[in-house]
């Protein structure tokens, strides 16, 4: 049996897997978002997304410049691969996104965290990802509420109303 | 457009319950306005309105980032004031159009 009833998004889960810049700042946006919107928040990061909370490899995210078939030069030109193998280059397009962002006034990584968990939104480490790049609470950025197993994560996705979003 | 008449004056809201024209709002008319939100209005509020239509007036983008660098609240105490969805809450007290910011 089907009914039309429409049921408002109460919670978000958002699991973010990679640490590139436009990996990270997609879940860190989506979140914030959904805090924003009075939406309970949880974040989980895994892998290479624990860049993104690492004290020491927050502030140094970079995106990829080999790869990405998206990737364009300033005016439009396909970005050459090859030229993304360069010495320097990597670096030089990440500042350039980093800076893009700033004058949208969207925030650094860590700032982010402090404005989703002002919020109420909660971030958290994933336990075997953190065993696997040997990572202590004492690394992660304060706003990590804790170090947690895929279990405990799927235990607080419950109730009607919440989405679990992989970005 | 709809008519709406609050704290005895007529003005036009639109559909979302904002403010058609910034202009027609006044503090009366903001105390009623957060009422329907459930908030007791204080001083500490009008401050952050004050900062929002100031911003606004001038064509400023807003955000929940500018308004916690604002130096009247921090982001938490935005949160508490306006709760649930603060910029949304907030921009509708202050009878500015609903934010279009992702963040």
């Amino acid at each position: 049996m089907t009914t039309n009833e429409d049921y408002p998004l109460k919670k978000v889960c958002i699991i973010c897997a990679k640490g590139s810049i436009e990996d990270v700042y997609a879940s860190l946006i989506m979140a914030n978002g959904a805090v924003m919107e009075g939406i309970e928040t949880k974040v989980f990061f895994t892998f290479f997304g624990l860049d993104a909370i690492t004290k020491k490899q927050m502030k140094k995210l970079h995106t990829g410049t080999i790869g990405n078939p998206a990737m364009r030069m300033p005016g439009g030109l396909p970005f050459p691969t090859i030229l993304g193998m360069l010495p320097g280059v990597e670096a030089g397009v990440s500042a350039m996104m980093k800076k893009q962002m700033a004058d949208l006034d969207i925030p650094p990584v860590d700032e982010f965290l402090e404005m989703i968990t002002a919020g109420g939104g909660e971030i958290y480490a994933c336990k075997l990802a953190a065993e696997m790049f040997k990572l202590k609470k004492k690394d992660f950025s304060d706003e990590v509420s804790d170090i947690i197993t895929v279990g405990d994560f799927y235990a607080m996705c419950n109730g009607q109303g919440t989405q679990i979003i992989f970005t | 457009m709809a008519q709406k008449t609050i704290a005895n004056v007529t003005v036009s809201i639109n559909e979302e319950g904002y403010l058609e024209n910034m202009s027609e709002w006044t503090k009366e008319l903001g105390s009623e306005l957060a009422k329907e939100e459930g908030i007791d209005i204080t001083d500490k509020h009008f401050e952050v309105i004050d900062f929002i239509r100031n911003k606004v007036e001038k064509g400023e983008t807003l955000t929940i980032r500018a308004v916690g660098k604002s130096g009247i609240v921090n982001i938490k105490e935005f949160y508490q004031l306006f709760p649930g969805a603060p910029l949304k809450k907030a921009t509708k007290i202050s009878g500015v159009p609903k934010p279009t910011s992702c963040i």
